[in-house]
C-alpha cells in the first residue's frame, strides 16, 4: 500500500473527525460528492453527516465563524480552496484569530489548510506561497510540511494545538509524493529535521523546496560536497536552534524558499544565524527565493520563476568555492 | 414596519408579534431599560471628563445618542446568549451584565481588568462569558457570532440566540456583506441591530450608502426587517423584543435598522464641527435620554425624587469603579510576559 501526500492530509482529517466529536470541515466545495477542489475531503461529507460543511465563496466570514465557533469549544478546520484567497481572510486570521489570545487571554484553535505553491499553468493567483506573511504577525503557528509523514502528524498536532494555526500544505507535493504507510508516532511540532546529513554546506528549507535540495545535494555529491539539507517543517516557530548547530558542523549556508523574495523565511532564517552565530560562518550565506514578479502562468517562465534544481545547485556551488 | 424575506416554503407572512407583557411588567421593564441609559450616561460623561482631564491614553468613544437602542439589545438576552456589542454600545453592554469595572479598567489600562492594559477603550470583551471582545474592523464580529451560534446548534443546545450590532458605515464592509450573508446560509438565530447615527466619523449617509434605507436589504439577504426610531425607548423595545423572539423561535435572521443622530464626536478628540445644524432639528436627533425620562415623568412610572435617586445612585457606582480602578496597578513592561500564544513551547524565541 502507498499514500500520497493528498491521501495523507484526507486521512488524517478522517481520524480527526472520528476521534474528536468537536472538530469540523468548513470550506468551498468541500462536502458532497465532489468532496473539495482537490479531493481532501473526498467522502468525509458522507461520512460525518453535518460536519464537513459547503460555505458560500467568503474567505473573511469562513475564518470569522471558525473564530466563533472555536471560542464556543470546537476545533474548527477551514479549506481555503487555494492559499492565495486567504489574503480575504488575512484580517480575520491575523488580527482577530492572532490577536485574540493576547488580548482576552483565550486562545482560538482554529486551523487554517492553505493548498500553497506553484504547479504548472496555474498562474498569479492559485500558486502563491504565503507563509512568511503569516508568520510576520505574532498569534499564529505556521507549518510547512514536505513530507507525506509530516502531512498527516503535522495536521492532527496542528488540530490539537490551542492557538490558530496556518497549515501550509504544497499542492505540487499532493500527487507527486508517496510514502509505504502513515506513520505511527510524530516528530515534535516546532523541531525542524535534518534530512540528509552533511558537512560542507547547510542548506536550509521547507515545503516542496526540501526535495529539489535534496536533489541538488545528491547531484553535489557526485562532485565529492556533502551537504546538509533541514527542513524547517514549521516555520514560525523557527527552529533556531537546529539551524546554527547545522552551520556549526558546515560552516556555509543557503537558504531556499519557493515565497517572493523581500523579507520572508529565507530572510529571517540568514538574519538570526549572522547575529547569533557570525563565528560559525566560513563563507558569506545565500538565499534564493522566488522573482519579485507576480508567479507567471507559461510553464517556461514559472520554472524559471522558482527556485529550481539549477539556480539551487549553482549558488550551492558559489558558496562552496568561497 | 416589517419586511419579510424568506427562502422556499418558509416564506409564509405572519404579523409581528406584540409582547405578551402585562402593562405593569412593561413599565418595570422601560424603567429597568432607562437604568441601562443612564447608566451609559453617566459613566461616559464621567470617562469623558477624565479623557479631558488627560487620565486616559487612547481615545474615548462615546454611545450618546444610541442609548435607547443599545440598552434594548442587551435587555432581552438571558444566560447562554451571545451579545456582540460594538463601538457605542455601553448601555447595552451593561444591560447584559459588563460589570463597570471592567469599562473603567480598560479604559484606565488596569492590570486588572479584562484587557489587562493590552487592548483600550471600547475594545473589551469577556468572551468566556459571550460578550464578544470586539476589533476594529467592522463587520469582522458577525461571522465570529455566527460561527458561536453554529457551534452551540453542533453542540444540541436549544432556544439560544445572538444579538450583534452595527452601524451605517460598518455596513459598507466587505465583511459584514460575507458576514450578514453567511448568518442567513446558516440560518443561525441571530439578530443584527445597525444603529443608523447618521456619521461614519465625519463622513454623511450620502456618501456610505445609496439605497433609501438600510433596512432594505433585509429582503436582499433573507432576514427579516424592522425599522426602528432610535431616541423611542417603547419602540427600540417592542421590536428588538420582538426580533430576539422571532430569532429564538427559529426564524431567519433578523435585521433591525434604528435611525439617530449621534450626540458627539467619533470619539471624544472629535468636536463633530461637521454637522449642520439642520440635521441636529431633525426628529432622529432628538436626546433619547431626555426623551425617556420625559415619558416617564409625564406617565407616572417614576417621580422625581424617585429619579433623583436613581441618579445619584448610579454616579456613586461609576464614582467607586472609578476610585478603584485608579488605585490599580498599570502593565509594567517588565512583568508582562509578552507572549502572544498560550502554547508556552510554540513561542518563536528569535534572540534580538
Amino acid at each position: 500500500m502507498s499514500v500520497t501526500y493528498l491521501e495523507a492530509i484526507r486521512e488524517a482529517q478522517t481520524k480527526l473527525l472520528r476521534e474528536d466529536e468537536r472538530v469540523f470541515i468548513y470550506g468551498q466545495d468541500i462536502a458532497g460528492k465532489f468532496g473539495g477542489a482537490f479531493k481532501a475531503t473526498k467522502g468525509l461529507a458522507e461520512k460525518f453527516p453535518g460536519r464537513v460543511l459547503n460555505t458560500p465563496i467568503s474567505e473573511d466570514a469562513m475564518i470569522g465563524t471558525a473564530i466563533g465557533a472555536a471560542l464556543e469549544g470546537m476545533r474548527p478546520i477551514v479549506e481555503m480552496q487555494f492559499a492565495d484567497f486567504s489574503s480575504i481572510a488575512l484580517n480575520q486570521i491575523l488580527n482577530n484569530a492572532g490577536t485574540h489570545y493576547y488580548r482576552t487571554n483565550v486562545p482560538v484553535p482554529i486551523t487554517v489548510r492553505l493548498p500553497s505553491g506553484g504547479t504548472k499553468g496555474s498562474g498569479p493567483f492559485h500558486s502563491q506561497s504565503m507563509e512568511g506573511l503569516y508568520s510576520h504577525y505574532p498569534g499564529v503557528v505556521v507549518m510547512t510540511p514536505a513530507t507525506v509523514e509530516d502531512a498527516y502528524t503535522m495536521l492532527i498536532d496542528a488540530v490539537a494545538i490551542d492557538d490558530p494555526v496556518v497549515y501550509c500544505e504544497h499542492k505540487y507535493l499532493y500527487y507527486h509524493l508517496k510514502a509505504d504507510a502513515l506513520p505511527k508516532e510524530s516528530f515534535p511540532v516546532g523541531k525542524a529535521r535534518i534530512v540528509r546529513p552533511g558537512r560542507d554546506l547547510t542548506i536550509v528549507t521547507y515545503s516542496a523546496m526540501v526535495h529539489e535540495a535534496l536533489a541538488v545535494a545528491g547531484e553535489l555529491q557526485r562532485d565529492g560536497f556533502e551537504i546538509e539539507v533541514v527542513d524547517l517543517r514549521t516555520v514560525k516557530p523557527l527552529d533556531t536552534q537546529t539551524v546554527l548547530a547545522s552551520v556549526a558542523r558546515t560552516g556555509r549556508l543557503l537558504a531556499v524558499g519557493e515565497a517572493f523574495p523581500w523579507g520572508g523565511v529565507t530572510a529571517e532564517v540568514i538574519s538570526r544565524v549572522t547575529t547569533e552565530g557570525f563565528q560559525l560562518l566560513d563563507a558569506a550565506p545565500a538565499r534564493i527565493n522566488a522573482k519579485d514578479t507576480p508567479i507567471p502562468y507559461h510553464p517556461n517562465l514559472w520554472s524559471e520563476h522558482r527556485p529550481n534544481r539549477k539556480s539551487i545547485a549553482t549558488k550551492a556551488r558559489q558558496i562552496l568555492q568561497e | 414596519m416589517l419586511q419579510t424575506a424568506q427562502r422556499g416554503k418558509k416564506s409564509k407572512k405572519t404579523a409581528p408579534e406584540k409582547p405578551a407583557s402585562k402593562k405593569g411588567q412593561v413599565h418595570e421593564r422601560y424603567v429597568e431599560a432607562f437604568r441601562w441609559m443612564l447608566t451609559a450616561r453617566i459613566l461616559e460623561d464621567k470617562l469623558a471628563s477624565l479623557y479631558r482631564g488627560g487620565m486616559i491614553v487612547g481615545g474615548v468613544y462615546l454611545g450618546r445618542g444610541q442609548e435607547a437602542v443599545s440598552a434594548a439589545c442587551g435587555i432581552f438576552l438571558k444566560k447562554g446568549d451571545v451579545f456582540g456589542p460594538l463601538i457605542r454600545d455601553q448601555a447595552g453592554r451593561s444591560a447584559f451584565g459588563e460589570p463597570l469595572l471592567d469599562v473603567v479598567r480598560t479604559y484606565l489600562g488596569s492590570v486588572k481588568g479584562p484587557m489587562r492594559g493590552r487592548d483600550g477603550n471600547i475594545h473589551r470583551g469577556r468572551p468566556r462569558e459571550n460578550e464578544l471582545a470586539m476589533i476594529s474592523h467592522l463587520g469582522a464580529m458577525i461571522p465570529v457570532m455566527v460561527g458561536k451560534l453554529l457551534a452551540k446548534r453542533m453542540k444540541g443546545e436549544k432556544e439560544f440566540v445572538g444579538l450583534t450590532t452595527l452601524g451605517e458605515g460598518g455596513m459598507q464592509t466587505g465583511a459584514s456583506h460575507e458576514g450578514l450573508n453567511i448568518a442567513a446560509v446558516e440560518q443561525v438565530p441571530l439578530v443584527v441591530v445597525v444603529t443608523n447615527n447618521h456619521w461614519a466619523y465625519s463622513t454623511p449617509n450620502e456618501r456610505e450608502f445609496a439605497c433609501a434605507n438600510l433596512v432594505d436589504r433585509a429582503i436582499g439577504y433573507g432576514y427579516e426587517g424592522h425599522k426602528i426610531d432610535g431616541t423611542d425607548l417603547n419602540q427600540c423595545l417592542e421590536v428588538i423584543e420582538t426580533a430576539v423572539k422571532r430569532a429564538r423561535a427559529g426564524r431567519p435572521p433578523q435585521l433591525v435598522v434604528a435611525e439617530v443622530l449621534r450626540l458627539a464626536g467619533h470619539g471624544e478628540h472629535d468636536d463633530a464641527s461637521y454637522v449642520p445644524q439642520e440635521m441636529k432639528a431633525q426628529p432622529f436627533a432628538q436626546d433619547p435620554v431626555a426623551r425617556t425620562e420625559k415619558y416617564i415623568l409625564e406617565n407616572g412610572l417614576l417621580d422625581e425624587d424617585k429619579l433623583k435617586q436613581m441618579r445619584a445612585e448610579i454616579a456613586k457606582q461609576v464614582d467607586e469603579a472609578v476610585a478603584t480602578a485608579q488605585q490599580e496597578d498599570p502593565p509594567y513592561p517588565r512583568e508582562e510576559d509578552w507572549r502572544s500564544m498560550s502554547t508556552d513551547e510554540l513561542i518563536d524565541k528569535p534572540s534580538f
